[in-house]
């Protein structure tokens, strides 16, 4: 990855929640960092890209992707992955550690880092195991990955199953300062189910993974976030009880956030009728009520922030009966058209607030203090994005390695424009367009 | 599937046109087209009681029978049923899955329909392996079974019956009991009954019987003699042990103290109430063997007219280009 690149911004309207910042001007970034907001400015050498008709923002933070390396290149690698990141807009992803081997020693760390310098696209950043081999049962070296880069400590995949090593892990974390990301599910209640069990389970005959699986483990986390005072983050959170848990929780002074992906805000169960393994995934899509329930969470703030959990798959993983179908869709290259269309032009969220959920609140939960922002002396990261440019999503010309996408086909209006990683213009959609043309 | 789309009609049914390729399941067919498969399967059981039980109807065609779960009952039914018919028959038991042999089920299919089958007749393990597989193949799908969703022919077989022995749909009240959660063919059965306007309640412990089946169309009750009470259908599913082990119930014993049907309970059915179950039946379990062989067991008539309907059926996926 190249740094330190300078690059001119013209004529974009700039939102950037951060500096409760909206209006328009030109960016200069110098040098790999935020130099100056202005009208009319200019700069030597430096690339220059027209944003006119378009928003200019922060670079987009995904704070939960999956990015298979190491283990799983078949489905996606660092290279892969970062460049799909790239064309959909972010600047900056956190990849979990349910890799093979899992990212529980700095040794995982620095091979990430190592390949993400070689050949990654956009910013990559750690989440450590919060247990050795995401088992459950020791604490991970929480200490040495943090030192070596970990950015919060998670249990994706798994969910933390045993309450008292949760609870000693948690106080064990506390004095890193990093968050505990959880996946929340009760993996006994959860039984075999292979969708949200309700009324189109019943009427599919499929095994179903009932909204309580999810909240008990919302409501524990809660509990031991209070009772240890290290913040607990909530992934992907996808039903109406979780959310209202979340709620008061935070009402309280709890330190909880949460986040919602792409999919859990569009979708429902009511998808599944077709019985095709592009809408299976885990927590899977819920009932409307539940996704209504979403809505209000990203509105009143209960929710703190959009990731995508990209979960790539390869066709043969997808391509068959679907009890048998892996778990997972992949995100980056949608997630933003889809926020633009189901959260901006549904009145749900504004441009500030569709902005503040995908750059500062991620950066917050993160503590990337260099991220999110458009403040001068911040990395020149940067987003540009038409919100209402319309698009149709095509996953045969993604960058991902994999396919597995629920929106193919889809007409949306919001589409991602340039990426801007460091000053360097890593993705231009109208370069790109022209040199197809 | 909601109480609003039944069907009240009782009047003999229109010309109804056949025009699925495949029959996946109940769900999308109308109360029309059920009518229009029982007239076949009339037609094609007095085939089954002649000297010579064979008509051309699909003669040069060939069916083949892919199991992947085993079912000597269902297997044998459409394979008589397809040689009645005269058309060239092909049994296929898969063992295991074929995913772990590295074999995805496309590929399965793809081979055999190289080999230009007509119709697969489909047994699986998995809910909706014939609907997924039904966007990857060029051959007509008949679902004999997938998972826990549904078995078409099965409720096909069940009303053919139910109206063979002189009941009329509208109104009728049918009691299902037993492990309704994980049975194919009380989703088939609610599904049909309901679109020819019976009234179904549903029998057996919360754990088996969800409340969520109320939303379709189905009353539902723990109490086996308000199930029983006035019933003019009473069927049995059969228990599956090996769920035990998932704590569905506590044990047998109580299962056949609760909801075990009795020559004694049975006296608060009407009347001239039937007793239906898909077989193989745990006699003394579901039912009491007095039950199982009495003159309102119709069991065996079961069997029979899972023949003549599996005709129809196959008559009548043939048929649509
Ligand atoms: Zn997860």
């Amino acid at each position: 990855m190249k740094r330190n690149g300078t690059c001119l911004i013209t004529g974009g309207r700039v939102i950037d929640p951060s500096q409760n910042l909206d209006t328009h001007a030109d960016v200069l970034i110098r040098d790999g960092r935020v130099a100056e907001i202005g009208k009319g400015l200019k700069a030597d050498k430096a690339a220059t890209l027209d944003a006119s008709g378009c928003v200019v923002a922060p670079g987009l933070i995904d704070m939960h992707v999956h990015l298979r390396e190491p283990g799983f290149e078949y489905k996606e690698d660092i290279a892969s992955g970062t460049r799909a990141a790239a064309h959909g807009g972010f600047t900056s992803v956190a990849c979990m550690p349910n890799t093979n081997p899992v990212i529980d020693t700095p040794g995982v760390i620095d091979l990430i880092c190592m390949r993400a310098e070689e050949a990654g696209v956009v910013n990559v950043f750690c989440i450590g195991a919060i247990s050795t081999g995401l088992e459950g049962k020791d604490i991970a070296n929480i200490g040495l990955l943090v030192e070596a880069g970990a950015v919060a400590v998670s249990d994706d995949g798994k969910g933390s199953q045993d309450n008292y090593v949760l609870r000693r892990a948690l106080d064990y974390a506390k004095m890193f300062g990093v968050p505990y990301i959880s996946h929340a599910e009760d993996k006994r209640l959860a039984a075999d189910g292979v969708m949200h069990e309700g009324h189109y389970s019943t009427l599919l005959g499929l095994s179903g993974i009932p909204s309580a699986s999810e909240e008990i483990h919302v409501a524990r986390n809660a509990i031991l976030a209070e009772l240890t005072g290290t913040p607990c983050h909530i992934a992907h959170i996808s039903s109406a009880g979780s959310v209202r848990i979340v709620r008061e929780a935070k009402a309280r002074g709890v330190p909880i956030t949460a986040e919602v992906t792409p999919h859990h805000f569009a979708l429902t169960d009511a998808c599944i009728t077709t019985y095709d393994a592009n809408f299976k995934m885990n927590p899977p899509l819920r009932s409307e009520d539940d996704r209504q329930a979403l809505l209000d969470g990203l509105r009143d703030g209960t929710i703190d922030c959009i990731v995508t959990d990209h979960a790539p798959h390869s066709w043969s993983e997808k391509q068959v009966e679907f009890p048998y179908a892996a778990f997972g869709v992949i995100g980056l290259e949608t997630a933003l058209s889809v926020a633009c269309n189901e959260l901006l032009h549904k009145g749900v969220l504004d441009l500030r607030g569709l902005i503040d959920r995908l750059t500062c609140a991620p950066a917050h939960i993160l503590n990337l203090n260099t991220k999110g922002s458009l403040r001068k002396g911040v990395d020149g990261d940067v987003t540009v994005f038409d919100p209402d440019a319309e698009t149709t999503v095509n996953a045969d010309t993604f960058a991902s390695k994999s396919r597995n996408t629920p929106f193919n086909g889809w007409k949306l209006k919001g589409a991602p424009v340039a990426t801007v990683v460091a000053g360097h213009v890593v993705w231009n959609a109208r370069a790109a367009s022209k040199a197809e043309a | 599937m909601t109480a609003a789309t039944k069907s009240k009609r009782s009047e003999p049914p229109p010309a109804a046109k056949w025009t699925h390729r495949h029959l996946l399941g109940l769900e999308d067919v109308s109360a029309d087209e059920i009518r229009l498969v029982l007239d076949h399967a009339r037609h094609f059981k007095e085939v089954s009681t002649r000297d010579i039980k064979k008509v051309p109807a699909l003669r040069g065609k060939t069916v083949v029978n892919l199991f992947f779960e085993a079912s000597t009952r269902t297997r044998t039914s459409f394979e008589v049923a397809a040689k009645r018919l005269s058309a060239d028959v092909l049994n296929i038991t898969a063992s295991g899955s074929s995913v772990t042999k590295g074999e995805t089920l496309i590929d399965t299919v793809h081979t055999l329909e190289a080999y230009r089958i007509d119709i697969l007749v489909m047994r699986h393990a998995a809910s909706g392996a014939p609907h997924f597989l039904s966007r990857h193949c060029t051959s007509r799908i008949v679902n004999a079974g997938d998972g826990m969703h549904e078995h078409p022919t099965q409720a096909l077989l069940d009303l053919f019956t139910m109206q063979e022995r002189g009941k009329s749909f509208d109104g009728l009240k049918v009691a299902i009991i037993g492990d309704i959660i994980h049975s194919r063919v009380a989703r088939s059965d609610i599904l049909g009954l309901n679109k020819l306007g019976a009234h179904i309640v549903l029998c057996g412990p919360p754990t088996l019987v969800p409340k969520r089946f109320e939303e379709f169309g189905a009353q539902r009750t723990t109490r086996l003699d308000e199930a029983l009470d006035g019933a003019d259908v009473v069927y049995c599913l059969r228990m599956q042990f090996e769920r035990q082990q998932a704590n569905f119930l506590p044990s047998v014993d109580e299962y056949v103290r609760l909801f075990g049907v009795t020559a004694e309970r049975l006296k608060r059915a009407k009347p001239d109430a039937i007793v239906m179950h898909p077989g193989p039946l745990n006699r003394g379990i579901e039912l009491t063997s007095e039950v199982a062989d009495s003159a309102r067991s119709a069991v065996l008539d079961q069997v029979t007219n899972g023949v003549a309907v599996r005709m129809a059926v196959l008559f009548l996926l043939a048929g649509v280009n």
